[in-house]
């Protein structure tokens, strides 16, 4: 990978860890509402994933979306108006944290029923497997969302229908507050794959090129053998499920162990320790991605408030 | 015009469609290779092929889920529940993500799927085969739900509901199959959410849809030689609801009957009803009757079923009670 | 048991009374219903008649005493039954006794209920005026009355009282048709004016009520106008006659077998045309009084009071005497309609040359009405009803119906009225005569 790449994943890293810090912070300022999921630990995977896509690769994504919507090139600006409730967000105020999208970066959501959008994207695929292309869509999920019905209606019809399907399991460990081993007949999201004869990978979460690789090289195999495939990628996240989770469910030391790991932290060790960056040209972009947020948590906040038409906007589409 | 059946009408709105616009495709459960249960689709399969009337796998949420997300790239999927109580089992995909997709992300896609559903007892399949659920859906703000009573408005309807941006859930009856009604022979299109009176008359104004609408008629007769003359007023969409001629209707003659199949509680009758209350208040003569079906499982015995289905004499009886 | 009788309340606003003349004394013998004491209050001195029969055991206030609305004035019992004497007259007043109810008549001089509006504006009929919507507010007070949303509409837009009518809906329920045949009929059905009053008493709830200000509309305004110059110029006096209506009745429900629904004659329509040739006969009262000279006018126009919201209108049917009954029946029935709709033309509501006000749908006994000037007299019809009549010495049951004739006594005498009550009753006992 080229170096102005991978010091744009890195950008793309820190945005999003930056985000998230700051809509914890306006969330309990009481700014934000609803549920909000954040995406901290985690950033490594759905970097390297969508650096593997093409522009015409479609993803979608459960609730834990504001990482995926910045990394398909959604910008700030409209993430964070959209947590702020506001007109200029991606969804005009109407979706709120876990509803961000945007067709033109062929980002088809943020989703909130866990497991529910994974039918619909074997029906992305479908679509275009109708039209006869070649685009991949990566759908995106948590580890609880495999012990779902969903889960499996939609990886048997990808399968027998031989549709374009990256699976990528984001295995944090946790769904909600219970652990794999509690919910899961298997330890090994990945096994899941053999009962639909599906092709499987597992990687590293925490290491945005080990990701990377791992991406490219299931998105070619989906491609080519127009075949689905399924991506365990195992990562952490440090803070809870969303917004005041008491984490009840982990000690605070398995925790610190993984914040060692961090994936920003690994990722920055890699670049200088391969002479890709100095500290200081990193420390230019931490900085430049705060700048970033500054300007679009302003942005946010001046932006006007959908008006009472808006309620009744797009009911229907006619 | 041509006198055709309601199976004959569905299945020529769908090639019509389907010849029309190389975007529309049937998937569904024995859909392709079977010709469909209810044998709308046969020959289609050998017309078009498995990729445009694709059978899938016994999974609804798979089935709804994927012909929500090939419609929101721009192809205009039907996907065919083979009975609606099926669609309980599918029920996030049609009443929480398809009605709520195109609002929910600011109106950046829309979701043009026809999800067809056959509802209705009566062929002693027992309870869980033999729902009218149809209320449940027209619930829900952002789906459509129509269901149609004669061939003509069958077509016609199909025909809107495929070319329509919108989620439509439209619902056939599995004894209506064998309906035969006249059928304009050329080309047309009835708009979604507008009813239509049946049959004229001075006394009485019923209100219905669907199966209500074939026992309706048949008890306007009945009632005509006895010097009662009702009005139907067929709703033919409950969602978006089309009051004008109801309340047109009813100010004529302030008196009503809504007659359907689902059960009564929070029924059809219960929102119609309330309607005319409040917007047609001082043109009330009489309270207004629902006939619907008794508040049971349908059993599988015939006469139990038919006994619990409500029936031309319940309408007659109910049309005589509110005229007294 | 004895029975104490109290100051009655004789106006709205009077709280005392001055006992001016004790008529029966102590130890006399009174029947229910004779005088007892004469009183004055602001307005008039009035006779107080006794609630009760038997002996005036005692008189509890002096000639000349003040005593308070509802206070006891006197006891009257069996002769030898021990008394209790109540409370001083003077005092406190107790609940209001039934007897003072009874012992009311109301002045008969005053303003009758019904008055024909003037005639530039529409015909009126029986004003359903303020009398009316007295017996509405008892009647509602009383308990629900069962009538469908769209019944209390029409009742509402057409100041019917619902408390009168019988519905032939489930339940009783009174229902669009029932009041659609009480105001073509122009009578209520039979059936209610037999049926027993079943209405609850309500329990007392004290509550206070508001002074309501209501502004006159145009009409209401021409009507107190030209009202109050009919009443103030014209010396009216007045004759009742009460007329055997068997055989209209009779003859009506015959001919209307014959007749299809939306044309069916009503009593009214008989009045009208009976009137009409009784006018023919006195031509002095289808007149108008011209300072010096009375008009004596060439056609019989007979005008019909008709209610429409807010007022009255005097609808004119043409050369009524002239007319068969069906013809006067149509006319009238279009114009009824119109005047209702709004919608009349200058010529259904100008050119009367004599009145009819009918109230018999409203359950009225008898009244008197006030002239519709330039006219000469107008006639108060009341209901039709059923009562027991004594024929040739024998106890029967017939069908009577009271009329008053108001007449401006400048043009006309009492002689002449009652001659022509007479002539009246001629065309409405032999009902044959209004066919040929």
């Amino acid at each position: 990978m080229k170096k102005e790449q991978q010091l744009d994943l890195y950008y793309q890293m820190v945005l999003i860890r930056r985000v998230e810090e700051r809509g914890a912070e306006l969330y309990q300022a009481g700014k934000i509402g609803g549920f909000m999921h954040l995406y901290i630990g985690q950033e490594a995977v759905s970097t390297g994933l969508i650096a593997a896509r093409e522009p015409r690769d479609r993803v979608i994504t459960a609730y834990r979306d504001h990482g995926v919507a910045l990394n398909c090139g959604i910008s700030a600006n409209e993430v964070v108006a959209e947590l702020l409730g506001k007109v200029t967000g991606t969804s005009k105020g109407k979706g709120g944290s876990m509803h961000m999208a945007s067709t033109e970066k062929n980002m088809w959501g943020g989703h909130a029923i866990v497991g529910g959008h994974l039918p619909i994207a074997s029906g992305l695929a479908l679509g275009d497997q109708y039209a006869g292309n070649d685009n991949v869509t990566i759908c995106m999920f948590g580890d609880g969302a495999t012990n779902i019905g969903y889960f499996h209606e939609a990886l048997n019809v990808a399968k027998t229908w031989g549709l374009r399907v990256l699976w990528v399991c984001e295995n944090n460990m946790y769904g909600m507050g219970t652990s794999v081993e509690r919910a899961s007949a298997v330890s090994e999201i990945r096994q899941r794959a053999e009962g639909y004869n599906m092709k499987s990978g597992r990687v590293d979460g925490m290491d945005v090129m080990k990701v990377y690789e791992a991406s490219k090289e299931a998105i070619d195999y989906v491609r080519g053998n127009s075949q689905p495939y399924l991506l365990e990628a195992v990562t952490y996240r440090y803070r809870g499920h969303s917004m005041g989770d008491p984490e009840r469910y982990r000690k605070q030391d398995e925790v610190k162990k993984w914040q060692e790991n961090d994936p920003i932290g690994i990722f920055r060790r890699h670049l200088m320790e391969k002479k890709t960056a100095t500290a200081k040209a990193l420390d230019e972009i931490e900085a430049r991605a705060e700048d970033e947020v500054n300007k679009a948590v302003e942005f946010a906040e001046t932006s006007p408030e959908p008006s009472m038409e808006e309620l009744f906007k797009d009911v229907y589409a006619e | 015009m041509a006198k055709i059946t309601m199976r004959e009408a569905i299945s020529q709105a769908l090639m019509e469609e389907m010849d029309r616009d190389p975007s529309v495709f049937i998937l569904g459960e024995e859909v392709g290779v079977w010709g469909g249960t209810y044998a709308v689709t046969k020959g289609f399969y050998d017309k078009y092929g498995p990729e445009r009337v694709r059978d899938t796998p016994i999974a609804e949420n798979a089935i709804i889920g994927s012909a929500i997300g090939a419609a929101m790239v721009g192809q205009r999927p039907i996907a065919e529940l083979m009975t609606i109580n099926f669609a309980f089992s599918a029920m996030d995909y049609i009443v929480n993500q398809a009605p709520k997709l195109h609002y929910m992300f600011g109106g950046q896609f829309t979701v043009p799927v026809v999800i067809r559903a056959v509802g209705g007892g009566g062929r002693q399949l027992g309870a869980t085969h033999s729902q009218t659920p149809d209320v449940i859906f027209a619930h829900f703000p952002g789906l459509k739900v129509v269901s149609p009573g004669t061939p003509a408005d069958a077509k016609g309807l199909l025909k809107s509901a495929i070319r329509s941006n919108d989620p439509i859930l439209f619902i056939e009856h599995a004894t209506m199959y064998q309906v035969r009604g006249e059928v304009p022979d050329e080309e047309y299109l009835i708009p979604i959410g507008k009813s239509k009176v049946q049959r004229e008359g001075k006394d009485v104004t019923i209100v219905t849809y669907c199966k209500g609408l074939e026992l309706s008629m048949k008890a306007a007769e009945e009632l005509s030689r006895e010097g009662i003359e009702v009005e139907i007023v067929d709703l033919r969409t409950l969602r978006p609801l089309d009051m004008e001629p109801v309340l047109e209707s009813f100010k004529k003659t302030n008196r009503a009957v809504v007659v359907e199949e689902g059960w009564k509680s929070y029924g059809v009758g219960a929102e119609i009803s309330s309607r005319i209350y409040e917007q047609a208040f001082d043109f009330v003569d009489a309270p207004i009757m629902r006939v619907a079906q008794k508040e049971v499982p349908l059993p599988y015995n015939r006469t139990l079923e038919q006994a619990a289905l409500p029936q031309v004499h319940d309408i007659i009886d109910a049309v005589k009670e509110v005229v007294k | 048991m004895a029975e104490t009788i109290s100051m009655p309340k004789l106006g709205f606003d009077m709280s005392e009374g001055v006992l001016v003349h004790w008529v029966k004394n102590e130890g006399e013998n009174i029947n229910k219903g004779d005088v007892l004491a004469e009183i004055e209050t602001d307005k008039a001195t009035v006779e107080v008649e006794s609630s009760a029969g038997g002996v005036v055991r005692k008189l509890l206030a002096s000639e000349g005493d003040v005593v308070p609305v509802g206070a006891p004035i006197a006891i009257v019992g069996t002769a030898d039954e021990k008394i209790e004497e109540p409370a001083a007259a003077s005092g406190k007043q107790k609940e209001e006794p039934k007897a003072e109810e009874i012992a009311l008549a109301p002045p008969p001089s005053d303003q009758p209920a019904s008055a024909p509006a003037p005639q530039m504006e529409s015909t009126p009929q029986p004003a359903p005026s303020h009398r009316t919507e007295t017996v509405e507010v008892a009647a509602e007070k009383a308990g629900p009355i069962k009538a469908s949303p769209l019944a209390k509409k029409i009742a509402r837009d057409n100041k019917v009282d619902l408390s009168r009518l019988d519905g032939t809906g489930p339940g009783g329920r009174i229902v669009r048709k029932d009041i659609e045949a009480a105001l073509a009929g122009g009578q209520p059905p039979a059936v209610s004016a037999q049926k027993p009053a079943t209405t609850p008493i309500p329990s007392f709830v004290p509550a206070l009520h508001e002074d309501e200000t209501v502004q006159l509309t145009k009409l209401r305004q021409a009507i107190a106008r030209r009202m109050t110059g009919s009443k103030t110029s014209v010396p009216h006096f007045y004759v009742t006659h009460e007329y055997k209506m068997d055989a209209v009745m009779a003859l009506r429900k015959q001919v209307n077998e014959y007749l299809p629904d939306n044309e069916k004659l009503s009593v009214n329509d008989f009045i009208l045309k009976a009137v009409a040739l009784a006018l023919r006969e006195f031509p002095n009262l289808n007149a108008s009084f011209a300072g010096d000279k009375v008009v004596r006018h060439g056609a019989v126009n007979v005008g019909v009071a008709v209610a429409i919201p807010g007022g009255l209108l005097t609808i004119v049917n043409r050369n009524t005497d002239q007319q068969s009954l069906r013809a006067i029946s149509a006319d009238v029935k279009r114009m009824v309609a119109g005047a209702r709709e709004g919608k009349v033309r200058p010529n259904d509501i100008e050119g009367s040359t004599f009145s009819i006000s009918n109230m018999g749908m409203y359950d009225v006994e008898n009244f008197a009405a006030i002239i519709n000037p330039p006219e000469a007299a107008i006639l108060a019809v009341g209901s039709a009803r059923e009562v027991p009549v004594v024929e040739i010495g024998e106890l029967k049951v017939g069908w009577r119906m009271k009329a008053t004739i108001s007449v401006d006594h400048r043009v006309s005498d009492g002689v002449e009225a009652a001659q022509f009550m007479q002539a009246l009753a001629k065309y409405l006992e032999e009902p044959l005569r209004l066919l040929v």
